[in-house]
């Protein structure tokens, strides 16, 4: 266990639309330590990307960030000027997208895209960028890197997109890469692949990971903590082991019954029922309350507070299992 | 985390560059071999290819004008009016003013093509600079660059270039003035259509969280992306302008006799249609074989231009 390398505290971002304002990530609170790789896990719409734009500062108009902290090393992000900002992305923090065809521009060469985070960010000649560049692809498992320099995006298979979108974003040495869902494009061999990379690439480099995903199972096999959010809030987070063997929040529990278990076929998947609340309008008391079986009239009277247990697990839940 | 750091080939690190310095270097970070790549896209549409060759002969005779044509355009010889093409000495045949059609072909070409080329130039440089402030900006730029060039959309092209010309007079320069007023708000439409479409590319998004300036990922990611279609549309317009360019001096508001224009050959050559037809005939055809060639090299420089559709 590290030092924390970022410290996301209490954070709020909203989005101020004509009519109503949607509260995506409403308070949440998270740490990610050096060389650790923590997951936020939820269902689509539960905040998780928006969180992490915030990090960035990238939040699309007409989002803000309303409150809360951001430290980074030790400083907080969220008093940093543009300037200071942009010189932060892409060097110390850097982002993968999940689509990676997309995020490459189909203009340029593989080589030319790797390059230009090199050449803006510590001001290497081209030439030097394009040597740099051929290592980072051989780095992030690319054969023949020399060649591949030249190649254009659109010819590069999705794995490969994907492994050139990693090395852009390990370019120039990145305290923390943060990862929007980068295999849900890929198919389930390629996804394990990149996974035994970012693992094989943590420990080599010490980089802290925060990888967002939908899939429980990509946060078993990779992450060492788990963050579970639901409409903007964390409901649970703890190391992974522990909050994926025994759950103690109802959401995290169901999440988990959701997923068809291997070895027993017969066994029936248990949907979660209804729909995540509006996040324009979202309850005064628990978010989940409405889903949940276990509640009862304390869950929708007032705000639930995440409770630390001690054990480095923290459960936003009035009556948690075990 | 010094693992991915490569040494510099020299051992040292390298000098700490301007702004300007790097974006300059990354706009250069390309294939070195980037013009052949194109050239052999372009050159295995065999069709687009004899188009531009067409082109480059067309332009090269126009140019070489003064050395190639066998007369002066303006003096004609009244014996041989209206003479057929074949005459000895007079390969296309003579004109109604005993005016010797190549030569006036030749010299017309160098009005018709220059009034056909520099505007679509000048006008797809500056459209490609209102359409991309207009789509990157957004807001009230957007709303005051696109709205005033809607306004000029209320009039059918060829009139309000008729318009124009029209008030201000006949003349070269006047023409080529209203075909790039008329021709701004079409390519800045593409343009800006292109830089909408490009900015909500994913890979914009990447580049904003890799650091980049604004500044930069307008020059170096919008731009070259909304590039290929302004190229493409402009080099089918050029066709099309020199047709418009022919009809302005046709209508007599073009340049002012007694020097040549295709458009003014083919307009004098009208009133013996029925006598002699070669006399509209000949620069009609030179007319219409360099409008198509435009269209269909600029089809080529589409294909060829699309990473995604060279192999």
């Amino acid at each position: 266990m590290g030092q924390a390398l970022l410290e996301v505290d209490d954070l709020h971002t909203h989005f101020h639309l004509k009519k109503k304002t949607v509260r995506a990530v409403n308070g949440v609170s998270f740490a990610v330590r050096r060389g650790e790789i923590v997951g936020i896990a939820g269902e689509s719409g539960a905040g998780k990307s928006v969180a992490c734009l915030s990090i960035l500062r990238l939040v699309p108009s007409p989002g803000r960030i309303e409150r809360g902290r951001i430290l980074f090393g030790g400083a907080n992000l969220l008093t940093k000027s543009e300037r200071e900002m942009r010189e932060l992305r892409g060097q110390t923090v850097s982002m993968v997208f999940e689509d990676p065809l997309n995020s490459l521009d189909p203009a340029f060469t593989v080589g030319a895209l790797i390059g230009e985070a090199l050449i803006l960010h510590k001001g290497l000649s081209r030439r030097n960028a394009r040597t740099k560049a051929g290592e980072l692809l051989r780095l992030v498992g690319i054969p023949d890197p020399e060649r591949r320099l030249d190649n254009y995006p659109h010819e590069l298979s999705g794995g490969m997109q994907q492994r050139v979108m990693i090395a852009i974003a390990l370019s120039c040495d990145p305290a923390l890469l943060i990862a929007d869902n980068p295999t849900t494009a890929l198919d389930v061999t390629i996804q394990i692949q990149i996974l035994d990379l970012v693992k094989h690439l943590r420990d080599r480099l010490g980089m802290g990971v925060l990888w967002i995903t939908h899939d429980l199972g990509v946060v078993a096999k990779l992450c060492d903590r788990v963050v579970i959010m639901y409409a903007g809030e964390v409901m649970e987070q703890g190391d992974v082991y522990s909050v994926l063997k025994r759950p103690r929040h109802p959401y995290t529990r169901r999440l988990i019954d959701a997923l068809p278990k291997l070895g027993r076929p017969e066994q029936r998947l248990m949907p979660i029922e209804g729909r995540p609340p509006d996040p324009a309008n979202l309850p005064v008391g628990c978010p989940f309350a409405p889903r949940c079986q276990k509640a009862r009239a304390e869950c929708e009277a007032a705000e639930v507070p995440l409770i630390e247990t001690g054990d480095g697990r923290a459960v936003r839940c009035l009556f948690p299992e075990d | 985390m010094s693992v991915v750091n490569v040494p510099l080939k020299d051992g040292t690190a390298a000098a700490p560059r301007t702004a300007l310095d790097s974006a300059a270097e990354a706009r250069m970070f390309r294939r070195p071999s980037e013009w052949r790549i194109f050239w052999e896209a372009f050159s295995r549409d065999r069709l687009a290819l004899a188009a531009a060759l067409l082109i480059v002969l067309v332009c090269l005779a126009a140019a070489l004008a003064p050395v190639l044509s066998p007369y002066d355009p303006t003096v004609g010889n009244n014996d041989l009016r209206l003479a057929p093409i074949g005459t000895p000495g007079h390969l296309l045949g003579l004109d109604g003013q005993g005016r010797d059609i190549l030569s006036r072909l030749l010299w017309g070409g160098q009005v018709s093509l220059v009034i056909a080329l520099l505007p679509v130039t000048v006008a797809s440089v500056i459209s490609v600079v209102l359409g991309l402030v207009a789509g990157f900006f957004g807001g009230k730029v957007d709303m005051i660059i696109m709205r005033t060039l809607d306004v000029f959309f209320a009039f059918p092209a060829v009139l309000l270039a008729v318009a124009i010309a029209g008030v201000l007079g006949p003349g070269m320069l006047n023409v080529m003035l209203s075909i790039t007023i008329v021709l701004i708000p079409y390519i800045s439409r593409v343009a800006y259509m292109a830089t909408v479409t490009v900015k909500s590319e994913l890979f914009v998004d990447q580049a904003r969280v890799s650091g980049a300036r604004p500044r930069q990922i307008l020059l170096h990611h919008i731009l070259p992306n909304t590039l290929s279609p302004v190229i493409v549309y402009g080099s089918t317009l050029v066709g099309i302008m020199i047709v418009l360019g022919a009809g302005l001096s046709f209508l007599g508001l073009g340049i002012t006799p007694p020097r040549p224009d295709w458009g003014i050959m083919c307009s004098d050559g009208r009133n013996f249609l029925s006598v002699a037809p070669h006399v509209s005939a000949v620069p009609g055809i030179v007319l219409i074989l360099v409008a198509m060639s435009f269209n269909i090299v600029g089809d080529g420089l589409r294909d060829a231009l699309d990473p995604k559709l060279r192999r």
